[in-house]
């Protein structure tokens, strides 16, 4: 998978790997904003009310 | 460059000594995948707990405090002519004025605790659903329990970890610590009367008397529920009060709040 993207990816070693860290940015970015969020609530943790 | 030419040399070795070829160079192949998705995998759970644990703070933090600073409440009253400081409010114990119960998600009121020292001044919203209160706002009051100042049980929820952890030093509470509530016009300063741990099905904790369902309330009582043990939805955390005595802010601020008391 990431042996695919690596021969894939355009231009000299450095370049590649500056893309890769803005991709692994804008993914985290996006986990943060948008996935996180909607995964939470079905976590076991963090619950603080009483009732049913 | 190296990368292309090392997949033909490792596989080459290693298939002419075994059987068909191609069959375990796929087999290496997906393994190698499988691998590479558990790995990323395990960056991913670890970003969450990141997420969980520090950003919800971050965010939580700085939404509490904004609704805080803009709050259009005057602030109380500075001693005048010559001196300074803050005016200290006269304890009064007659028939508090209690406001009328706001719509959902709404903010009415704030609250302080000085044994948190350190701690902003926390606003407290109507609900206690986590995507509209609880998550974004920070305390939630249960809706259809007493506002504050009432005869009956104030009660309260807030989280203990993340999300800006409004509660998280709520074992710190010691009987006789003073819980200020301030709405826009009156100051509510209760004292904590016990704490507990209960099972989050009961719910009788915040009963208008707490444990008694269906006995008519004769106190003032405050709740604070929160979850217990932290990092956990096992248990809930309980911190009972009654209202000691109110203050229009018009007439200063609560001794409590000065490091008086």
């Amino acid at each position: 998978m990431y042996p695919w993207l690596w021969r894939h990816l355009p231009g000299p070693a450095p370049v590649r790997i500056l893309i890769l860290a803005v991709a692994a940015v804008a993914v985290l970015a996006v986990c943060f904003q948008w996935v996180f969020p909607a995964v939470a609530p079905y976590m076991p943790f963090s619950d603080t009310t009483v009732g049913e | 460059m190296t990368t292309t030419s090392s997949p033909g040399l490792v596989p080459r070795h290693s298939r002419s000594s075994r059987r068909a070829a191609g069959g375990p160079g796929i087999v290496y192949h997906a393994v190698g995948i499988l691998g590479e998705l558990l790995i990323t995998l395990g960056v991913l759970v670890l970003a969450f707990l990141v997420w969980q644990l520090w950003w919800t703070d971050v965010e939580g933090n700085r939404a509490q405090a904004e609704v805080v600073e803009n709050l259009p409440w005057a602030p109380p009253p500075t001693a005048a002519a010559g001196e300074t400081g803050p005016v200290i409010a006269e304890p009064r114990r007659d028939e508090p004025p209690v406001m009328a119960e706001p719509d959902h998600a709404v903010m009415f009121a704030t609250l302080q605790v000085p044994r948190w020292e350190g701690e902003p001044e926390r606003p407290v919203s109507q609900g206690v659903d986590r995507p509209t209160v609880l998550d974004v706002l920070g305390i939630g009051h249960y809706p259809e329990t007493a506002m504050p100042g009432a005869v009956g049980n104030f009660a309260l929820a807030g989280h203990r970890t993340t999300y800006g952890k409004p509660f998280n030093r709520i074992a710190e509470l010691q009987d006789g610590d003073p819980i200020v509530v301030r709405t826009a016009d009156t100051w509510y300063v209760y004292r904590v009367t016990s704490s507990a741990v209960v099972t989050p099905q009961d719910v009788d904790v915040i009963a208008p008397t707490p444990g008694q369902p269906g006995v008519e309330p004769t106190e003032r009582i405050i709740t604070l529920t929160t979850c217990h043990p932290m990092f956990s939805a096992r248990e809930r955390y309980i911190v009972h009060g009654v209202l000691d005595y109110w203050a229009p802010v018009t007439d200063g601020t609560p001794a409590e709040l000065l490091g008086g008391a």
